[in-house]
């Protein structure tokens, strides 16, 4: 790719084509609105970085030198011994399997670290969906209709904790900036007295929508039932309306009334029936239910699972779509044809994760077979490596895309929750392609209207960044950022260095502090100045026994924060990068959430981050790398995020 | 012929066992089950002891036994939140920050994680009730940890902790 000889001297809004994902075809379109006019003062393109020396992770003493000169570009070493490695602790008697917050013992010297407001007001977000208070979890029947795009979510009330669930309510033009609507439903019937949960919405093509949700009867037995909007006419679908003979669906006598719930989208079969799927298990092998229907009134059971894997546990919110292998368009869910694969997604009540596998789908052995059984449903490829549950995704047929919405749980404790008065945020929708190039998984990306938030740029040229360093990069503050880089390794470093058995595992390899002859390497977000805090993400390479490179992706909460409730793991996997391509990152930082893809979405990584210094104007941005032998060379843009205003906006209906 | 009458009578017999034997293992009001469960919690003996000093333990499934656990978190929630409230009043001003952190603490964990964990046992949704048992951990080690001195709560912070830690091991089993 062409690229412009960047210096000090660059004109102003001078563009530099990143490969930024699946549409590698498409310009990157500067922010619409008000944002046109940027000051050119400021950072904005000079290549202004200063040089901090890294100073140990408990704050600094007098040693911190501040370069500002651009002629005076020096490197500090990074002594080894400043990065030491996280103390994991004793987990006694804790399984793998266990709930991360168990894992939250980082107890260093025992400081009470006590959140005081101004901590907890910065946690909210400014673009990502959320209620104004309270608690919310699962997405619920995404839908466009009308012009708009509607979102229900499983909200609690009373409270910033999970119970008493209803469904929230939004509508927004542009998946971004939100609308807050009234309560959808309640729990007003005996058949979902204890629970309005989880349901998928089905537009029929007479226009006609379909909500089939899950409800926890007044004997606390699992159903599903039928709901459909009061008014067509109406674009907001303020008033739904409940099937008066629900349940239309009740546990089979093979199942367990605790495990039936979230029925999916439907879709044609070939003989004009809706089909749907309802996850559940028997002992603990997870398995898909399968159900025909005419009317979504009555339905069939149809004998045979879609697909079933041991010790998977119980399967919840199932999500069944086709993907094009040929083009990079979503498809109706009811698509079907040669050019289709099926895609298969659970989210395992085990282990808190979202799987997905890529198959073939026979509709009359009622069978999904993954490509992989190696990778099958719940074993293999996740969409997120991070916090991200029980999402679902949905047709958008304005723009013939698949749409992904995942809810995105706390990662502190129960305390700062009732402190700050709510719990949770959605993840940026994202569409979903297959990724045509590896053949094997598909490709997440923000979806495109996230980019209308954008207002000032910051561009970095060919940034080289020593072994062992760590580099400021002079943007302001870095609390609402969308950042895409590429980095590349030093073609003669990669050459020299030995082959390696090194298996790296981004979770027990000990985070960015640990230092390997390639790697880690990245980006510092959400730092304070003299790092008592901070983010890493970044990459890992290990030059195998073959001499072949492999990469992984990770995002390093060991040290976000000097609280001592909040989880610090470290989330990541391997990301597939083909030969000619250079590693490439975008990473959305929006206040507690930070959102990373790497190499345009196959491998993605959501984290929650809590820290007590960098926050507000001390959140700073830097680039890294802390390679024993690789050179470093990074090219990004950073833009500064506005805020969506989102609970700016409510319709209150008159009672 | 005559070999018959024994052998069958032989044949009974065994059967019978094998019948009285295996209806043992299935039923679930079994002193077998709460060891089972405890077997896989931190703390086997306080586990014993917590259940059975509730009656409805021997005939509980493995949901039953959880919302036991619960209960007894609920005590211990509310012993030390007496002890916050005898402290706070007399305590030395070096205590009194650490003092309102646990009161926070231990009001999050009576005001939030027991209700959730209650609900979604009740309701078939344990992973919940798993989270609300994590949390309850960490809420009475933010308690204990933010002493700077001897802590005062101890006692009530260790008890706290080890039911709620046997609570989560115990709702694993339903996940």
């Amino acid at each position: 790719m062409d690229r412009t000889n960047n210096s000090n001297h660059d004109v102003p809004f001078t563009y530099v084509s990143l490969p930024i994902g699946p549409h590698e075809d498409e310009a990157l379109v500067e922010s619409r609105g008000k944002w046109k006019a940027r000051p050119v003062v400021f950072c904005g393109l000079l290549v202004l970085v200063s040089l901090v020396a890294f100073n140990g992770y408990k704050g600094s003493n007098g040693n911190i030198t501040t370069l500002t000169s651009n002629e005076d570009l020096k490197q500090k070493t990074i002594h080894s011994h400043k990065w030491k490695p996280v103390s994991r602790g004793v987990s006694a008697g804790v399984s793998e399997k266990s709930n991360r917050l168990f894992t939250k013992s980082n107890n260093i010297g025992g400081m009470l670290f006590p959140w005081n407001n101004t901590m907890l007001a910065w946690q909210r977000t400014a673009f990502h969906f959320q209620p104004e208070e309270n608690w919310m979890n699962d997405p619920n029947g995404p839908l466009y209709y009308k012009g708009w795009y509607h979102f229900f979510y499983q909200y609690n009330p009373n409270g910033a904790f999970w119970g008493d669930i209803v469904w929230g309510h939004a509508v927004s033009r542009d998946l971004i900036h939100w609308i807050h609507l009234p309560l959808a439903m309640v729990a007003d019937e005996w058949y979902d007295q204890n629970g309005v949960w989880t349901g998928s919405a089905t537009i029929l093509p007479n226009g006609d929508i379909i909500m089939l949700y899950t409800g926890a009867t007044d004997a606390l037995v699992q159903v599903q039932n039928l709901a459909y909007p009061a008014d067509l006419s109406d674009p907001l679908l303020i008033d739904w309306i409940k099937y008066p003979k629900n349940p239309v669906l009740v546990p089979p006598p093979e199942i367990e009334v605790y495990d039936f719930r979230d029925p999916t989208t439907a879709w044609l079969t070939s003989q004009g029936k809706w089909r749907i799927s309802i996850g559940s298990k028997m002992n603990k092998t997870g398995i898909a239910l399968v159900y025909d229907t005419k009317d979504f009134k009555t339905f069939e059971r149809i004998e045979g699972i879609l697909r079933a894997v041991p010790k998977t546990g119980m399967w919840e919110c199932v999500d069944f779509f086709p993907v094009s292998t040929k083009l990079d368009i979503g498809l109706d869910t009811s698509a079907r044809g040669d050019d289709v694969k099926y895609v298969m997604k659970v989210s395992l009540d085990d282990d808190r994760h979202d799987y997905y596998a890529l198959g073939t789908y026979d509709e009359n052995g009622v069978d999904f077979v993954p490509d992989d059984t190696n990778k099958d449903v719940g074993t293999g490829l996740r969409y997120d490596y991070g916090v991200f549950y029980a999402s679902k995704t949905f047709y958008d047929q304005s723009k013939e895309r698949r749409v992904l919405w995942s809810w995105i749980g706390e990662s502190d404790s129960e305390d700062a929750d009732v402190a700050k008065g709510w719990a949770s945020l959605m993840g940026i929708p994202r569409t979903i392609v297959f990724d045509k190039k590896t053949g094997s998984n598909l490709l997440q990306w923000p979806v495109e209207e996230v980019e209308r938030l954008r207002m000032k740029r910051c561009k970095f040229h060919n940034e080289k960044v020593m072994p062992g360093s760590v580099v400021l990069l002079n943007i302001g503050s870095a609390s609402q950022l969308d950042i895409e880089a590429e980095f590349n390794i030093d073609k003669k470093d990669i050459e020299k260095i030995k082959q390696t058995n090194e298996e790296y595992n981004c979770e027990t390899s000990g985070g960015a502090a640990n230092r390997g002859a390639l790697g880690p390497f990245g980006l510092l977000v959400l730092a304070d100045e003299g790092l008592s805090e901070y983010t890493p993400i970044y990459f890992y390479v290990v030059k195998g026994s073959n001499g072949n490179l492999k990469t992984s992706f990770c995002s390093d909460q060991s040290r976000s924060s000097l609280a001592t409730d909040v989880d610090k793991s470290i989330f990541g996997s391997t990301v597939p990068v083909l030969e000619g391509e250079k590693l490439s990152l975008r990473i959305l930082v929006d206040h507690s959430i930070v959102e990373s893809f790497a190499q345009g979405g196959r491998t993605c990584v959501t984290s929650r981050v809590y820290p007590t210094t960098a926050i507000y104007e001390n959140a700073q941005l830097f680039l890294f790398n802390n390679a024993t032998e690789a050179t470093v060379t990074a090219s990004l843009n950073v833009w500064h995020m506005n805020s969506a205003f989102i609970n700016d906006k409510q319709v209150k209906l008159k009672s | 012929m005559t070999m018959l009458k024994p052998i069958s009578f032989l044949i009974l017999i065994v059967c019978t066992n094998f019948v009285v034997i295996e209806c043992r293992t299935i039923q679930p009001n079994d002193e077998n089950l709460i060891q089972q469960i405890c077997k896989k919690t931190p703390n086997y003996a306080l586990c014993i002891q917590y259940l059975h000093s509730d009656p409805k333990a021997p005939s509980a499934d493995v949901r039953g036994l959880a919302l036991i656990m619960v209960n007894v978190m609920k005590n211990k929630a509310n012993i030390a939140i007496n002890k916050i409230h005898q402290l706070i009043g007399k305590s030395p001003p070096d205590q009194k920050e650490a003092l309102d952190n646990c009161a926070d603490n231990y009001n999050a964990i009576v005001v939030a994680d027991i209700p959730e964990a209650t609900e979604a046992l009740l309701k078939g949704n344990p992973k919940f009730a798993e989270d609300g048992a994590n949390d309850a951990v960490v809420e009475a080690r933010g308690c204990e940890n933010g002493f700077k001195g001897k802590s005062p709560l101890t006692a009530e912070n260790n008890a706290m902790r080890d039911a709620s830690a046997i609570t989560a091991a115990i709702v694993r089993n339903l996940l």
